[in-house]
Order: structure tokens, then C-alpha cells, then sequence
């Protein structure tokens, strides 16, 4: 008699969850996670933070240490990649020749960097951050007053310059729209920000143009098409990711930016699920598909899947939520305000570092931006889970607190 | 290594050696104890990885920051004796440390 097997493609946070979950569910069989990065499932979050700086170590970084998995029979190969997927005979290839069989599979398979194609980009020093060796190659280029360039205004490139103006570099960030974080907040927010930023010695600059890296063997200088010349030591480009889905492609799998699920974390094949970054999914809070960059989709959406493969009906209805660490900055994030038609502020973005954020659109709270204020987060997260009403003209007064506005009544 | 016990809210018992040094969420997180959710994994984000410290235990714990008492302020079910656990180092000083867990971390 063979063993059933589930296999995870995939050796992510939400592989890391999915496998974990499988077992809480009741998953009897053989659990087995193909991972092509060399590491157990590991935090990402602290990369552009306390493990650029060094503060963490790679055990830090580990979700689980490797005997907690051992414990619950949860089997891992590292550094190997699955080349193709055979739907019919149930079987993963990988490109080491090996194939396992599985009853059911799950695919975390992640996202990768949005690469940038420009002459030059492939000199020593132009570099990126995703991964654990990402960071460790940046380790090499650091060091006090050296120039960094950073490509790319979002939360990747301005947490990084966080991160390295407290090891003295001379950091400098080039965005191309004509504001930072453009794509995720409100003007108001990106002014914050950019405030903080300079008050902290990173100079920004906004519509630029970029022409080309150049140097001799490794990067010297950032050219614009404007002519401006920009001296780097070294480049980190963050201007996002795009879904790892060419194996789910390849195999037949629904794709569309993301692998395509059911509210199950199913995919158009009974015996697979996807879970976490690589997906695209029906949002019930915002109505319309989405593909989500965050630990708490990769998290809840790996619960949900591992319920699906054991068996049992278990709803995604969670709401995203996000946080971003920078200086004594704790932004904590919840909701998606794409798409708001106004936004209240609490606080002053202008002079202090604290203050919050709401974005309504056709009057419902869709959105919460709350810095170095966590009961608005909390109190936000509550509000538009629950469809509570709020008194916009009320939530700019500070003199009543966040915790009052879980009273009213829902909307 | 410290034993802490955690006591999920609908009584179970899980008596765990945790590693000094580390926090009782991930004593909770590396063992499955499912009452911890921990999404943030460890960086005072999230608040799902809300506890109450046992009575006899609460002033031999580190205090609680201005950011993890704003925090706690807003979770459900809030009580004095409630923390966050990753916020909470384990020492050998606090072995024998005893937690609850909320019904829900959301």
C-alpha cells in the first residue's frame, strides 16, 4: 500500500503554514515541502531590516527550527527546483531527475523581483532584495559613508534606506513616478514620508528617468536621461515583484496575473490548491480579483488551502493587512485604499511622527494608514471587518479616543 | 530549558521547554499551539499573539512598552494581566511561567 502523499511546491511562509496546517487538520499521510532556496521556511519581513543591519542571523529568520518539523513528520528538499508538473499521472519532476507522486499538491510558490533591463544592469554592484543570499551579497558592497543608490520608491526601497542611513551610508532613492509610495497611499502619506526621510539625510528624487548604470566591471554611477549623474557604490533596485507561475502555467493551471483560485484556495484542479503570493483570488472585502504581496494573505490563505486538502469547507474572508518598519516609524496598514474618494487624517503628518489615516470611498471606511498609532490600526481593523458606521468629523479629534468608535452601530 | 505551560481557552494544557532567549510566542508558533497566530512573527505589529500572563507571573515579566500597551488597549477580551507574547522574553527566571490564551486572536 503507498502512502497518501501531499506535496508543497514551494518552501515560503505560506509553505512553511500550509504544511503545519495540514497536520492540525488531520493530514495522515506524507508531508513533503520542495524548496529551491537552500533555507527552511524563513521571516521575509526582517530582511530589509534587522538582517540587513545584522542584528539577525539566518537561524533568526526561521519560522520553525528544522527539529519542531521533524517532530510532526514534515519533510523538506532544499535547494532543488520542480521543473514540471504531470496533472494526469500525479507525479512533480525535478530537474535533478528525480519525480515524487502525490495525492494532493499545494503550490506557495512565491514571487520573485521585477527585474529592470537597462545597459548595464548586469554589473557587480546592481543588486536586489527578496532573498536571504540577496541581502547577504548587498553585505558586501556596506559599509559607513558608502553610496547606495536605491531604485524605486516603495516600501522595500525606503525601509532599505532606513536601514543603511543607520549604518552611515549616503543613501540616495530615485523614484519614477512624482511621488514616493504613488501606488499605495495618499499623497499625504507619500509627503510624511518623504519628510521623515530627508529629516533623516536620504535625498529623493521624484520623475526620474533612468538611462543606464555604469562603471567599469562594477557600478560607479547612475546615468538619467536627463543627464543627471548619480555616483553609486552600489544600486538596490525595489520596484516590485511579479508571481511565480510558469509551473502552474506550464501544467494547465488557470493563470492570470497569479495563479487563479476559488474562495477554497482551490485551482481549476480538484487536487491542487495555491496559497499566498503566487495567487489571484476573488476579494469578498473589495469585491473584485486580487493578487496580494503580504504575510497575512500567504498565512491565512495556506490555513484555508490545507482545510480544502483534507476534506473540509473552509472560507478566505480575511482582511489584508501590511506594516513597515522605518526609523522610530511603525506604519501599520490595514485594508487597500485604492480607490478612495476622500481621507481623513488624525494628527499632523507635517511636523510630528505620529498620526493616522482613514480612507473612505461612497462614505464605508475602506482603508487604514495608522503611523506610530496602533489603536487606530486595531480600532481600524475592527471597524471595517464588523461594516461599522463612523462619524468622519469625529476621527480627526483626538481628544476622543480611537476605542470610542467601535460603539456605533453597523453600517 | 524554562518549561512554560500554556493554557488554551478551551483548557487544554501544553507544558513546552522553551529556549531562553526566545519568546513565548515562538515557544507557542514552534510547537503548533494554535491559540498564537503570531502573523507579524514577533515585531509588535499584528496583536495576534495575545496572552494573559498568570497571576503569579505578571510582575516577574518584563513590562509592557508604550507601543504593546496601545496595542493591548484594543485587543478583544482585554484584561490587566494581558500581553503580548512576543514581546515577552523567556529566562530562566521564568521558567515555570503559566499563560492563557484567548478564545480569539481576531
Amino acid at each position: 500500500m503507498t502512502e497518501s502523499s501531499c506535496i508543497i511546491i514551494g518552501a515560503s511562509h505560506a509553505g512553511a503554514q500550509l504544511a503545519v496546517s495540514l497536520r492540525q487538520e488531520g493530514w495522515e499521510g506524507r508531508i513533503l515541502v520542495i524548496g529551491d532556496e537552500p533555507y527552511l521556511p524563513y521571516h521575509r519581513p526582517p530582511l530589509s531590516k534587522t538582517f540587513l543591519s545584522g542584528e539577525k542571523h539566518v537561524d533568526d529568520l526561521l519560522i520553525r527550527p528544522e527539529a519542531q518539523y521533524e517532530k510532526v513528520g514534515i519533510d523538506f528538499i532544499l535547494g532543488q527546483q520542480v521543473t514540471s508538473i504531470d496533472r494526469k499521472n500525479k507525479k512533480v519532476f525535478l530537474k535533478e531527475g528525480a519525480s515524487f507522486a502525490y495525492q494532493k499538491l499545494a503550490l506557495t510558490t512565491g514571487a520573485r523581483v521585477r527585474k529592470l533591463d537597462l545597459p548595464g544592469s548586469t554589473l557587480r554592484g546592481v543588486l536586489y532584495l527578496r532573498d536571504i543570499n540577496d541581502v547577504e551579497n548587498i553585505r558586501h558592497f556596506i559599509g559607513p559613508r558608502k553610496k547606495v543608490v536605491i531604485i524605486g520608491g516603495g516600501y522595500i526601497g525606503l525601509e532599505t534606506a532606513a536601514m543603511l542611513r543607520k549604518l552611515t551610508l549616503d543613501v540616495t532613492i530615485l523614484e519614477a513616478a512624482d511621488r514616493i509610495l504613488n501606488r499605495v497611499t495618499a499623497p499625504e502619506l507619500s509627503a510624511f514620508y518623504a519628510r521623515v526621510h530627508g529629516e533623516e539625510g536620504v535625498a529623493i528624487e521624484t520623475n526620474v528617468e533612468l538611462a543606464e548604470f555604469a562603471g567599469e566591471g562594477r557600478v560607479s554611477e547612475v546615468r538619467c536621461k536627463d543627464g543627471k549623474v548619480y555616483p553609486a557604490d552600489l544600486v538596490i533596485i525595489g520596484i516590485g515583484v511579479v508571481p511565480n507561475t510558469e509551473l502552474a502555467e506550464t501544467a494547465g493551471l488557470n493563470v492570470d496575473n497569479g495563479i487563479m483560485v476559488n474562495g477554497h484556495c482551490l485551482t481549476n484542479d480538484a487536487d491542487i490548491c495555491a496559497a499566498g503570493d503566487c495567487t489571484n483570488h476573488f476579494n469578498s472585502h473589495y469585491q473584485r480579483q486580487m493578487r496580494l504581496e503580504c504575510v497575512q494573505n500567504a498565512m491565512d490563505q495556506a490555513r484555508v488551502a490545507a482545510a480544502t486538502l483534507c476534506g473540509k469547507v473552509n472560507q478566505y474572508n480575511a482582511l489584508p493587512w501590511f506594516w513597515s518598519d522605518q526609523y522610530d516609524l511603525k506604519l501599520q496598514i490595514v485594508g487597500l485604499s485604492e480607490g478612495f474618494d476622500e481621507v481623513v487624517l488624525r494628527g499632523e503628518p507635517e511636523t510630528g511622527r505620529k498620526f493616522s489615516a482613514f480612507y473612505f470611498r461612497a462614505g464605508k471606511l475602506i482603508a487604514v494608514d495608522a503611523v506610530n498609532s496602533p489603536q487606530a490600526f486595531m480600532v481600524g481593523k475592527q471597524i471595517i471587518t464588523r461594516g461599522l458606521a463612523v462619524d468622519k468629523s469625529k476621527l480627526s479629534d483626538r481628544t476622543i479616543a480611537m476605542k470610542e468608535f467601535l460603539k456605533s452601530s453597523p453600517n | 530549558m524554562p518549561v512554560v505551560t500554556y493554557i488554551s481557552a478551551d483548557g487544554a494544557i501544553n507544558e513546552i521547554e522553551v529556549t531562553s532567549g526566545t519568546s513565548v510566542m515562538q515557544g507557542a508558533v514552534d510547537n503548533m499551539i494554535d491559540g498564537i497566530v503570531a502573523e507579524c512573527g514577533g515585531s509588535c505589529s499584528c496583536a495576534t499573539c495575545h496572552c494573559y500572563v498568570d497571576e503569579a507571573w505578571q510582575d516577574k515579566v518584563s513590562p509592557a512598552s508604550e507601543m504593546e500597551k496601545d496595542m493591548l488597549e484594543c485587543v478583544l477580551e482585554q484584561q490587566a494581566n494581558s500581553r503580548l507574547s512576543c514581546q515577552i522574553t523567556v529566562t530562566d527566571e521564568l521558567a515555570g511561567l503559566v499563560v492563557k490564551l484567548p478564545a480569539s486572536q481576531f
